[in-house]
Parts: C-alpha cells; sequence; structure tokens
C-alpha cells in the first residue's frame, strides 16, 4: 500500500468515484424491468422427482424445481438458468426430465481434448489457489504418465510454503519420479529453469511442474506466477504444453473468479477437479466452461496415486442433476 | 459477475426506498433478489430460505408497513438480520486457564487448519499465553514438517511424538503441563466429512484430549457443500466454533453465514492473509456487509446525501468521468468528502475498506498539505496543471509552507489518480458496488 500523500488522495478518488457512481447508476437503474417472483420449494425431493416423471407436462415450477437443484451443487444460477433454458426446448412430454438435463450438461464438454503431450519433453505447469490440492494432484498425475510409459521429473516450485518442498518430494518418491527442487525461499522462475535444464539432461520426457497455492487476486503474486510461466517457456522453447488449474469440488461461486484469474495470467489449457469424493459435485465447472471455454481434464477422487480419473462428462452431468 | 450482483442490490434497495408505501408483494419481490444475491455469494439454499422467510416475517409486519419510509426500513431488517445470522454481536475468543487449555483445530484437507493453528498460537501468544502446537496430522506427506516450520517461525514449540493422532495428542497434553504450556493447539489431519474411518478417529482425538474448544477451519470460498460438511463435524467432534480461512481473497464468503446457522456456533476468527499475523477476530456485521457487497456504502452515501452539496458533487462527477476532473474540482471535492469525518473512518465504509482500515494509517495532515498546496495555485494553474513550471512550484511550495518535493508528488498522483479514474469508469458507467441514487440528482 502506498504511504503518504498517495493514500489519502486516491481514498478521495475512490470516494468521489463512488458518489459518482450513486449518481449514474441511480440514473441507469430508474428503467429498468421489475424482478421476478420469489420461489418456494414445497414437499420432499424424492416426492417431486416421482411426480415430474413421466408426467404430460412439466410446469414453470417443475423446471425452476431442477434449475434450483443445479444451484445446490454450486453450478451457478445464470449456467443452470441457461442450461435448463435448453434442456427445456428439447424435452418431450414422458421422458425423464433430469436425464435430458443431464445430457444437454454432459453436452456442453463434447469434444473437449484431454491432456495432451507431444513426443520428447513435455511440460506440465499446474496453478490453483492454496488448498485446491495441487501437489496431491501432481503426485497421481506423475503416476498416470509413468504408467503410459514416460519417464516422470517433478519440480518444486512453490518455495513459499513450509515444508511443500517435503510435500512434492514425498510424493515424487510415491510415483517413481524424479524431483528438481530447491530450498524455501529460492526464486520460483530459477526452479523451473534449472527443472526444464534437468530434465532435458536426464532424458525425461514429461515435467510437472507444481506451484505455490496463491489467491488469484493478489496481483503481485499472479505476476509471479505468469513470471514462471515466461521462464518455462524461455528454458523450453515454446509455452508449457498444458497449464492446469486445479479446482476443489467444494468451491462455490468464486470458484468462476479463480478460473478467469488464472486463465488471464497463465493461460490456462484444462481444469482438474478435485475433492470428488466428498458430498460436493463440482458443479462450478460448469460454470467455468461455459463462460470461460476451459475444459475439465481430470477428476481427483481421494488419497491414493491412483485416484485420478479422465473426466467423464456423462458421469459428472448425472452425479450434478441428481444431487 | 459482482457487478451484476451489486447492481442488483442497488435495485432493490433503490426500489425499496423510493416507495412511499410497501405492498407486501413489493417485498416478496425485492426478497426474491436478495435470494439471488444471496445464492451468488454461496449462502446455502437452504440457509438462505430460512433468513429470508425471517426477513419477510419483519418486513410485513405493522412496524414496517406504518413507516414513513418503508423501504428504508427493509433494507435496515435485511442487514440486521444477516448479522444476527452470523452470531450477532462479536464473540471474542475465551480460554480458561487450564493447564493446559485444549484446542483441536479439525477440517476438510485444504481448507488451512495448519496455517490457522499456527496463527491462533501467536494470536494467543500476543495475548500474553504460553502456546504449545501439536502435529496430529499423520496423513498428509510433509503436514507436521510444515507445522514444525510454522512454529519455528512465530517462536512457539511444537511437538509430534507417537504412532497416530490420538497418540500424539495425548503425548502432548503431557507435554504441555509438563513444560508450563497453558494452551495446546492440536492440528489434526484434514479428512472428509464422508470418510467414517478418519471422523471417528477426529472423535477420538476429541475424547482423548478433552479439548475446551473444537474449532473447524472453513475456506471462504466453499459453496453450497458448507453446510454438509458443517453438520458431519458438528455431529462427530461436537464444535464449539468455526476459523474462516482464505477470506482475503475476493469470496463473499457465504459459507460463514451457513455455518453458523446450521451449527448455532460462532465464527471465532478470520484468517486474512499468508503470514502468521494474518488472523482476525471475526465480526458478523462487518461479513454481513461483504456478504451484500455494500461495504458500508449505504451509511457512507447516506452521510454524503446529508453534508455534501449534491448539485456540485454531480457535477463533479461527471466532469470525472469525461476526464475534464481539475484541481479545482478536487480541492471543492476534498472540501466535501473532509465533511463526512476522518478518512480513517470512511477508508472502513469503503468495500474492503475495513481490512485496510486496520492495517493502515490515514494520515490528515497530508490531506492538509494536498489542500494547502492546491490552494497555494492560481486558477489558471489549478484548471491546467501543464503550465506549472519550475519557479510557480517553488513559489506553490513556500505559499504552502511545503517543499518543491512535495508539489512534485501531488503534482503526479493527481495524474495518476486521474488517469486511475478514467480506467474505472471508462468514460461509461462506473462498475461500482450498487447504492441508492442521491435524490435530487
Amino acid at each position: 500500500m502506498p504511504s503518504g500523500v498517495g493514500l489519502e488522495l486516491i481514498l478521495v478518488f475512490v470516494l468521489l468515484a463512488l458518489l459518482a457512481g450513486a449518481v449514474v447508476i441511480g440514473r441507469g437503474l430508474r428503467e429498468r424491468p421489475g424482478p421476478a417472483e420469489p420461489r418456494r420449494r414445497r414437499g420432499g425431493i424424492a416426492d417431486r422427482v416421482r411426480k415430474l416423471v413421466g408426467k404430460e407436462r412439466l410446469s414453470d415450477e417443475d423446471w425452476r424445481w431442477l434449475e434450483e437443484g443445479l444451484v445446490r451443487v454450486d453450478a451457478g444460477a445464470r449456467a443452470a438458468a441457461e442450461v435448463v433454458t435448453r434442456a427445456r426446448e428439447r424435452y418431450e412430454p414422458g421422458q425423464d426430465p433430469r436425464g435430458v438435463l443431464a445430457e444437454e450438461i454432459a453436452g456442453i464438454f463434447d469434444g473437449d481434448p484431454g491432456l495432451a503431450l507431444p513426443d520428447g519433453l513435455g511440460i506440465v505447469l499446474v496453478v490453483g489457489v492454496n488448498g485446491s490440492g495441487k501437489t496431491t494432484t501432481i503426485g497421481k498425475l506423475a503416476h498416470r504418465l509413468a504408467g503410459d510409459g514416460r519417464s516422470v521429473a517433478v519440480a518444486n516450485s512453490d518455495t513459499f510454503r513450509a515444508a511443500a518442498g517435503e510435500q512434492v518430494a514425498e510424493w515424487a518418491r510415491r510415483a517413481g519420479a524424479d524431483l528438481v527442487a530447491q530450498e524455501r525461499g529460492a526464486d520460483p522462475g530459477a526452479v523451473a529453469f534449472d527443472a526444464v535444464e534437468a530434465a532435458r539432461a536426464r532424458g525425461r520426457d514429461a515435467l510437472i511442474v507444481d506451484t505455490a497455492g496463491r489467491l488469484h487476486s493478489k496481483q503481485p503474486l499472479m505476476d509471479e506466477l505468469a513470471k514462471v510461466k515466461r521462464v518455462l517457456e524461455k528454458a523450453a522453447g515454446r509455452a508449457p504444453d498444458e497449464v492446469l488449474l486445479v479446482i476443489d469440488a467444494t468451491t462455490g461461486q468464486n470458484g468462476l473468479a479463480q478460473a478467469r484469474a488464472f486463465a488471464e495470467a497463465v493461460g490456462v489449457t484444462g481444469v482438474v477437479l478435485t475433492k470428488m469424493d466428498g458430498t460436493a459435485r463440482g458443479g462450478i465447472v460448469l460454470s467455468v466452461r461455459e463462460d470461460l471455454g476451459l475444459p475439465v481434464k481430470f477428476v481427483a477422487t481421494g488419497e491414493k496415486l491412483e485416484d485420478l480419473h479422465p473426466f467423464d462428462p456423462r458421469s459428472f452431468a448425472d452425479a450434478l442433476v441428481r444431487g | 459477475m459482482f457487478e451484476q450482483l451489486t447492481e442488483r442490490f442497488g435495485a432493490v434497495f433503490k426500489k425499496l426506498r423510493s416507495r412511499g408505501k410497501l405492498h407486501p408483494k413489493q417485498v416478496d419481490a425485492a426478497l426474491a433478489d436478495i435470494r439471488a444475491a444471496l445464492l451468488a455469494a454461496d449462502v446455502a439454499v437452504e440457509v438462505a430460505d430460512t433468513f429470508l422467510e425471517r426477513v419477510r416475517v419483519r418486513a410485513v409486519g405493522e412496524e414496517v408497513m406504518r413507516s414513513i419510509t418503508p423501504g428504508q426500513k427493509v433494507v435496515k431488517i435485511v442487514s440486521e438480520e444477516l448479522t444476527e445470522t452470523l452470531g450477532g454481536t462479536h464473540r471474542p475468543f475465551r480460554l480458561p486457564s487450564a493447564d493446559p487449555a485444549v484446542v483441536m483445530m479439525a477440517g476438510l484437507q485444504g481448507s488451512g487448519k495448519t496455517t490457522a493453528c499456527a496463527k491462533l498460537a501467536l494470536h494467543l501468544r500476543e495475548k500474553g499465553r504460553r502456546p504449545l502446537l501439536a502435529a496430529a496430522d499423520l496423513q498428509r506427506p510433509a503436514a507436521v514438517d510444515q507445522l514444525f516450520a510454522l512454529g519455528e517461525e512465530i517462536d512457539v514449540p511444537v511437538v509430534s511424538e507417537g504412532r497416530d493422532a490420538v497418540k500424539v495428542a495425548k503425548a502432548a497434553v503431557k507435554r504441555a503441563s509438563r513444560d508450563g504450556r497453558d494452551v495446546l493447539i492440536v492440528d489434526t489431519a484434514g479428512r472428509l466429512h464422508v470418510d467414517p474411518e478418519m471422523m471417528r478417529e477426529a472423535g477420538r482425538v476429541r475424547a482423548a484430549t478433552k479439548p475446551h474448544h473444537v474449532l473447524m477451519a472453513v475456506d471462504a470460498t466453499v459453496g453450497q457443500d458448507a453446510v454438509r460438511q458443517a453438520r458431519a463435524f458438528m455431529d462427530e467432534v461436537d464444535l464449539t466454533g468455526f476459523v474462516i480461512t482464505k477470506l482475503d481473497g475476493d469470496a463473499r464468503g457465504g459459507a460463514a453465514l451457513s455455518v453458523t446457522q446450521v451449527t448455532g456456533r460462532p465464527v471465532f476468527f478470520a484468517g486474512v492473509g499468508e503470514k502468521p499475523g494474518d488472523l482476525e477476530p471475526f465480526h458478523p456485521d462487518r461479513m454481513a456487509s461483504r456478504i451484500l457487497g455494500m461495504g458500508d456504502v449505504l451509511t457512507l452515501v447516506e452521510k454524503a446525501e446529508k453534508t455534501m452539496d449534491q448539485e456540485e458533487s454531480a457535477k463533479a462527477a461527471e466532469r470525472m468521468m469525461r476526464d475534464r476532473f481539475t484541481l479545482e474540482d478536487f480541492l471543492s471535492q476534498l472540501r466535501e468528502v473532509r465533511k463526512l469525518g476522518p478518512l480513517q473512518d470512511l477508508l472502513g465504509m469503503l468495500p474492503g475498506g475495513a481490512e485496510l482500515a486496520s492495517s493502515v494509517e490515514v494520515d490528515e495532515r497530508q490531506v492538509g498539505r494536498a489542500e494547502a498546496i492546491i490552494s497555494s495555485m492560481t486558477l489558471e494553474e489549478r484548471r491546467n496543471p501543464a503550465i506549472i513550471s519550475g519557479s510557480r512550484r517553488a513559489r506553490i511550495a513556500s505559499g504552502s509552507g511545503t517543499s518543491v518535493g512535495d508539489v512534485n508528488a501531488l503534482l503526479k498522483q493527481f495524474d495518476e489518480a486521474r488517469k486511475m479514474m478514467k480506467r474505472l469508469t471508462g468514460g461509461r458507467l462506473p462498475k461500482l458496488p450498487g447504492m441508492p441514487r442521491i435524490p435530487g440528482t
């Protein structure tokens, strides 16, 4: 935060802007149409579903109820409204509306690419907010790539969090991957650079780069991340082949802001949805796909090396509509 | 996304306020919009509905309907009920002077337990306690190392003796009592609430240590799942309260509302940064503002309505948006804004400003100095700062009792601030937290 005159001036400006906003917004809103009627739920869920299936015609209320079901799994109000509108257009009397809805949701992810690494040294950069499960995902991904016959190196460029290095090291050991790491506090870009050199020197054909968790709203940390990516580009002669954003399935509407910020900073190529073994359904990726076009590449479900699976839109969609 | 949300609130509140009389139907319509906003802030659906029912009952009550400004009353009810739902008044975290007092930290993987433990230890030490940390997360690789490293950073001892979480916790209690440590904070493994084995383990740690507080760390970005998580932990380990973590991001933190509501337990702390000192006692009223996306802008605007010359302010605002804002305008607005009260307080009312206000000391004298500098300029200089040459700067400096450096700094910052304003407004409707219009504009 700037000190001295700067802060006060900026503060006064923000205040003025706010008041200006009040003036303008107040004017703009006068012509707006009124809001919709409030929604109310009645009856139990099971009861409701029984009534929906095989029904000749579904009422507006029925569709609203389905829409709200999606909101309850974090799909977000807008995305929920959009898919329900589309499903409604396709729906024919007698069908299970949830089946139609699931098809509609799965269809959004139709033709999305899976993880694609070139021959030779493929580079994967893994990013996300604190606690989303980046390091665990990296262990699982290393295991998976090793299973595909690749020799894998893992770089720990999370030089910030206490004991992050030890955690990556343990996962690398479990997955049988090489580890490139430096001391806590080292420059993350330098670690990334060394990692590419080392992986190449050792003839590895996959390098997974871990990064420190960071809140997407902290610009200096996002700038640092962009730098790590640039350094990788410089060292490898091309952009990382995949930039995976790890999103915790329990994340609510903030997930969209996360995805947007990371996509802007480092050009995310796909999402890994973690902690899908709990009660959360990860509906936020629907908004992320709809708004930003980011595909989901993997789903993580546990703490074992094997618990990383290619994303299956249909089973994801089924779980989503069934709550 | 947030622009829509805040605009929506602005629209609702404006609508309500502009009515001389309120029909219950209009209240319902407003509540439907508030509901949408709450869901966008990740308040659980069931919690939002219970909350709105309470607001409705009060809002269609006689007191409101008979009021001269019913809309105003409804807005007030919403914010009051929200604060109430979040626990009402701020509840301080108290520990008995036991030997030792035990705090157990639980939560899902990645919710920020380990960091929260270290922050809490530091907080308690600053309050004069002698904490000991126990690393009983034997599941996540290097979790024990992490706590040891954090302990070293904040200079609080850490123990982890034993093969399983229960043994580690038990040994730590003994150790604390032997070493004269009067608080023991036990960090446990992250666990999903649907993992019966791990949940039972948490229950056993609880039984073995008889904690005075069992806290659950809840990530501020958690969505609808928050209620299921909180209920499951409540059932298994009987929580005494919550720590909301990662509240320094842009999450609205509706989860805080949800967990308090379904468990009846308060949020004691909020984690607001990556440093060990970044832990704040939780204030329900501030959180309510945050969820509503208002900061305390409503109060601020109300103040402005009362004290500022609205005609002048509206004109200045228009000029600002057209990038015609001059030092002259700035001076007059500066004087108007200062009528509103100390800048430190105003800062605290801005969206996101509350945290800023607690960490930044606003120096009113700096503002006075800026005022003096501009006052020492000629009208021509104020309208066109480009003409201010070196000799003029010296004159202005001596006229205002400041240095040429101060004058330079002011001019530079004014220029930057103006550019920033241009970016912010884009010459169009500013993307700013919604709020009612100023009457008479």
